[in-house]
């Protein structure tokens, strides 16, 4: 973190974030920032809390407090749908394909809010598959090209800023081994992405941080290049 | 020419005015399936809105001197103006409450409205005269069609299916999809989901509404003819299944027609027959015919 101070102000900047589900208080003062072009990772163990910080920031959660701020400016008063416009897109952990869309109307629904963003086209050279099943029903994709899908429909609307939750989560290693390809053009190209992961040597292989949370806070922070020497304390917080 | 022992002509005769009800339960249903699916709300004020079309039309002959054209289009525009405005003051309050908040807030709106027209103007009826060109009737050999009811069903039909055309098969549509299936993603693409809400709202309201022009010059202007009507819609939407909209269209349409076969061959349970229909759909088909499981 020491180097951060020089650069630009951080993409995203989250502050003592504190979140609820009704009455359980789920997020107690998450901490952590990205900065431009990084990819960090927060790792962590089930029930963590790394889901409910995604919605958080984007407002699908909306009991929560402290501070979330995109590109500088701040994403907790404002309504949900206010949020994507300020240049952040969000693939959640379920995916969230529509059933009730074709891939094509999944494709091209999240709306375009910055120039710059992946032509259909491009999108279909990252994602061949795509392209074939442009007609069928969103609910007849096997997981992987649901995961495809739900990249591929952010990528389109020229957001910079990406959160992925858990990409690779129940996916064959082929598969896993192409959207490790998919994230690594993006990084090149310049994308800022705040990725959830359990599997950290998958996380190794694109992040240039790591945040470790626990019980809604964040909790450490591993440099990957000193994943290597670390991997006993990750070991251990992971419980793997 | 019998069938069963019923003349042809009799026969026919009831299958047209099965359409025209069924036309008129398609049209209040797809608004009660489309706001039921974006609204997440069962909107009860939908028959006093059917009669709101209506009184509309006549006032704004009577105090306005426009006519049928005119309403067809003005009344479910102010309607669906008024609409907006509820929902933007009223009915957006209670999303987050449980559903009984909306069936007594939507049911209390119908109490006034229909209350309202039955305070001024009574339970009599107003005649609405047919529009001069659709007046009279052809002779088709078969049977006699009066012009104006030919109209409805045709006019019906082709509203329901462009309603039905811009759900399914434009980008405004698959939106509105995506906003009804998963609001809270849909809300996180930077969508604005309750501008959609409001504007389903006034969609749904105007549609009841232009029915309730449709159905002025054949029923009289009257300010229970929504009450009586909306109950069979209930029924009808139950049976197509919640939030789906072929679903509503043709059960709409089919039920109408049903209905009207039953006053030919056992007229004592026309009233009825919707209603066992229901029942024995919700015991092998709770969804309803087109419904999806949730
Ligand atoms: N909708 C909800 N209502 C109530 N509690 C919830 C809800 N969703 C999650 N939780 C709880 O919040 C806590 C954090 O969940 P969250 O989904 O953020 O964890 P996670 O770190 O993403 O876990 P995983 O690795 O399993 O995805 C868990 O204890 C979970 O049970
Ligand atoms: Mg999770």
């Amino acid at each position: 973190m020491s180097d951060t101070s020089a650069k630009k102000p951080a993409v995203l900047k989250v502050e003592n974030l504190q979140a609820w589900y009704g009455e359980s208080h789920i997020l107690h003062g998450m901490t952590f920032d990205v900065n431009e072009g990084e990819v960090v990772t927060l790792l962590g163990r089930n029930g963590a809390g790394k889901t409910t910080t995604l919605r958080s920031i984007m407002g699908i959660v909306e009991a929560r407090t402290g501070v979330v701020e995109i590109n500088g400016k701040s994403a907790l008063s404002v309504p949900a749908h206010m949020i994507s416009p300020m240049g952040i897109a969000y693939c959640p952990e379920e995916r969230g394909i529509y059933k009730s869309l074709t891939v094509r109307e999944n494709l091209m629904l999240p709306p375009v809010i910055a120039p710059g963003g992946m032509t259909v086209d491009e999108i279909f050279e990252l994602f061949p598959n795509i392209a074939e099943r442009l007609n069928s029903g969103g609910g007849n994709l096997s997981g992987g090209e649901q995961q495809m899908l739900a990249i591929a429909r952010i990528l389109r609307t020229g957001c910079r800023l990406l959160l992925l939750d858990e990409p690779t989560e129940g996916l064959a290693p082929v598969i896993v081994q192409a959207i490790g390809r998919v994230l690594k053009t993006l990084k090149s190209r310049g994308y800022t992405i705040l990725l959830v992961e359990q599997n950290f040597r998958f996380a190794a292989t694109v992040a240039d941080r790591h945040y470790v949370v626990e019980h809604g806070q964040v909790i450490d922070q591993i440099a990957n290049s000193d994943i290597g020497r670390e991997s006993g304390r990750l070991h251990e917080y992971l419980g793997i | 020419m019998d069938i069963f022992g019923v003349p042809i002509q009799a026969l026919l005769g009831q299958v047209l005015i099965g359409l025209i009800n069924g036309g008129f339960y398609a049209i209040l249903s797809l608004g009660l399936a489309l706001i039921f699916g974006l609204l997440n709300i069962i909107n009860f004020a939908h028959g006093a809105v059917y009669t709101a079309g209506a009184f509309v039309a006549w006032l704004l002959l009577e105090y306005l001197g426009i006519g049928y054209w005119g309403a067809l289009l003005f009344a479910p525009g102010i309607i669906a103006l008024i609409g907006i405005f509820l929902e933007k003051t009223l009915v957006s309050q209670i999303y987050r409450q449980d559903h009984l908040y909306g069936l007594l807030l939507t049911y209390g709106m119908a109490l006034i409205i229909e209350g309202g027209f039955r305070q001024v103007y009574g339970v009599s009826g107003i005649p609405y005269n047919l529009p001069e060109a659709l007046s009279g009737g052809v002779n088709l050999g078969f049977m006699y069609l009066p012009i104006y009811r030919g109209w409805v069903v045709v006019v019906s039909f082709v509203v329901c299916i462009l309603v039905w055309y811009v759900i399914e098969r434009t980008k405004l549509g698959s939106t509105l999809r995506a906003a009804t299936e998963n609001p809270a993603l849909t809300k996180a693409f930077g969508i604005n989901v309750p501008r959609l809400i409001t504007l389903i709202y006034g969609l749904g309201v105007g549609l009841a509404a232009f029915a309730g022009v449709l159905a002025a010059p054949i029923y009289q202007v009257n300010p229970l003819m929504g009450s009586n009507l909306i109950i069979v819609v209930f029924a009808v939407v139950v049976i197509g299944g919640m939030g789906s909209i072929m679903g509503a269209i043709l059960s709409g349409f089919a039920l109408g027609v049903v209905e009207g076969l039953t006053k030919v061959f056992y007229p004592p349970a026309s009233q009825l027959v919707i209603f066992i229909f229901m029942a024995a759909i919700l015991l092998i088909r709770p969804a309803g015919l087109f419904g999806r499981k949730q």
